[in-house]
């Protein structure tokens, strides 16, 4: 952000350690995952992270369109990220850009290394993301509420697929960077981890670190996803314990 | 993996040693031979017709697979984009190709009624043991139901009997995972007998009640044809017809 003036940069992080809203280093901001949030599609997951609100929605298996994107030995995932005209501060011009196309195309391969895509060929699923409400990181948030909206879509998978950002602000690194600290800090790396085999499936990076800062951010970013990982099989579980009251329930 | 088993899908956990299986909560209909499922045209074709069965893909009905004789490139004639069909599954190629037929008992074209969908996985419950739940609601309603294993259920008969079947439906899909269903369901239809008025706060959620300020008009109705009550002027909101 060269053209903003050094006076113009909050301070982020405070003589104490703390960071802007008052987080350690290594602490993620609150997270509520609602999986099964919608009726229409197959499986759906809304996300509330921090002030970001993202939903997803899992259509398929179900017929490529077009044709000709369909192959004969496995399913294709597709991906749709997108932000709502409102999610931001300064109305966002709707509709496809070039970060949201980079996005689903970064998400759409993340997924599809954890789906078991061969068990249905000839077919397509369709992911489709809407950020509602944005303060950083929501290509993560998006990766997390795919993949709770893929289980909850009973599709086969290796793993669920914890994802966070990692960050270098005022020379600390720090983990899940909110939106002040995206963008007065020096560096941001969002990745998604695939927790049981440990193999990373989305690594990004914007700025500069160093090997031992890189190193360093890398191990909080995996700590933090283990306990995303927590958060969303939680959500899982607590989408078929709720029964919601009925009149003919009573007397049972 | 590392000598522990992992689950692919999101299910409940059944032990019946030496084995244990994974019993899906969730997912689209996977279809298996001697099924039977209702189906949507989506497609006609010289030959046959695409249906939507609701699985991953289309499943072509072949015209050598219907009661009626067809000359190549009559098909359009006999079903049109958007009819409703009970086909029975035959085979699974290994290319994945879902052959069905419509030639069979109870198979054939569907007039009239309702498709109510439901999860493929309750479809077990809708049936019930021995057909216990089906046998209870065409008992108690007087419908005709027709049960696709691809959790599309057709349901024929009254309006009103039809109404009672989809909110049997309903309560199904949502307490599927309880015991006691057969009775719940039972009780439920006996304590909404008779019909008039419509009974029972109808599964709530998914009816919209009207806003507080247009009950006046509920408690009050006009008499047919004045629109607007007399004496009061064009400020009045149009009455909704609940």
């Amino acid at each position: 952000m060269g053209s903003v003036g050094a006076k113009d940069v909050p301070v982020l992080i405070g003589e104490d350690g703390r960071r802007i809203d008052g987080r350690r280093a290594d602490e993620l901001r609150p997270m509520k995952i609602t999986a099964g949030a919608l009726h229409q599609a197959d499986g759906s997951a809304f996300v509330e992270w921090g002030m970001n609100k993202v939903m997803a929605a899992v259509y398929g298996p179900r017929e490529v369109h077009p044709r000709h994107l369909q192959e004969n030995n496995k399913a294709i995932v597709q991906c749709r990220y997108n932000m709502a005209a409102f999610s931001v501060d300064e109305r966002k011009r709707p509709g496809l850009d070039r970060r949201s196309q980079e996005i689903s195309k970064v998400i759409a391969e993340a997924l599809e290394s954890v789906v078991f895509a061969e068990e249905y060929p000839r077919t397509s699923i369709d992911v489709y993301i809407e950020v509602l409400q944005a303060n950083a990181g929501t290509r993560c948030a998006g990766v997390v509420a795919a993949s709770v909206a893929l289980a909850d879509a009973g599709i086969p998978m290796v793993d669920l697929l914890p994802s966070v950002a990692v960050g270098k602000v005022a020379g600390h690194i720090v983990l899940d960077l909110k939106k002040e600290e995206d963008n007065f800090g020096e560096a941001d790396m969002p990745m998604a981890l695939v927790p049981q085999s440990g193999r990373l499936v989305l690594l990004q990076m914007e700025g500069r670190l160093s090997k031992a800062e890189f190193a360093t951010a890398l191990d909080m970013g995996v700590a933090g996803c283990k306990t995303i990982y927590g958060t969303m099989k939680q959500a899982l579980r607590d989408r078929y314990n709720v029964t919601g009251s009925d009149p003919t329930e009573a007397g049972q | 993996m590392g000598g522990r088993l992992y689950a692919s899908v999101l299910g409940l956990l059944q032990r019946r040693p030496p084995l244990v299986r994974v019993v899906p909560l969730s997912g689209r209909y996977i279809p298996k031979a001697q099924d039977v499922v209702v189906g949507t045209v989506c497609d006609v074709q010289g030959t046959f017709w695409l249906l939507d069965i609701a699985a991953p893909r289309w499943a072509p009905l072949h015209m050598t697979g219907t009661p009626w004789k067809i000359d190549f490139g009559e098909t359009g004639q006999y079903l049109h984009v958007g009819d409703s069909v009970v086909v029975g599954v035959e085979a699974i190629e290994n290319t994945g190709r879902i052959g069905v037929t419509m030639l069979g008992e109870g198979l054939g074209k569907l007039e009239g009624g309702t498709i109510v969908t439901i999860s493929a996985a309750k479809v077990p419950r809708v049936i019930g043991r021995g057909g216990s739940m089906i046998t209870t609601m065409t008992r108690l309603t007087g419908a005709e139901i027709v049960v696709g294993q691809n959790g599309r259920i057709w349901v024929g008969g009254s309006p009103e009997a039809i109404r009672r079947v989809r909110e049997c439906l309903k309560l199904i899909e949502r307490q599927g995972q309880r015991s006691g269903l057969t009775e719940m369901v039972e009780r439920y239809l006996k304590s909404s007998q008779p019909p008039p008025p419509p009974p029972v706060e109808p599964l709530s959620t998914l009816v919209e009640r009207p806003a507080p300020g247009t009950e006046v008009f509920v408690a009050n109705p006009e008499p047919d044809g004045a629109l607007f009550p007399e004496g009061v002027d064009g400020d009045v909101p149009p009455p909704e017809d609940n």
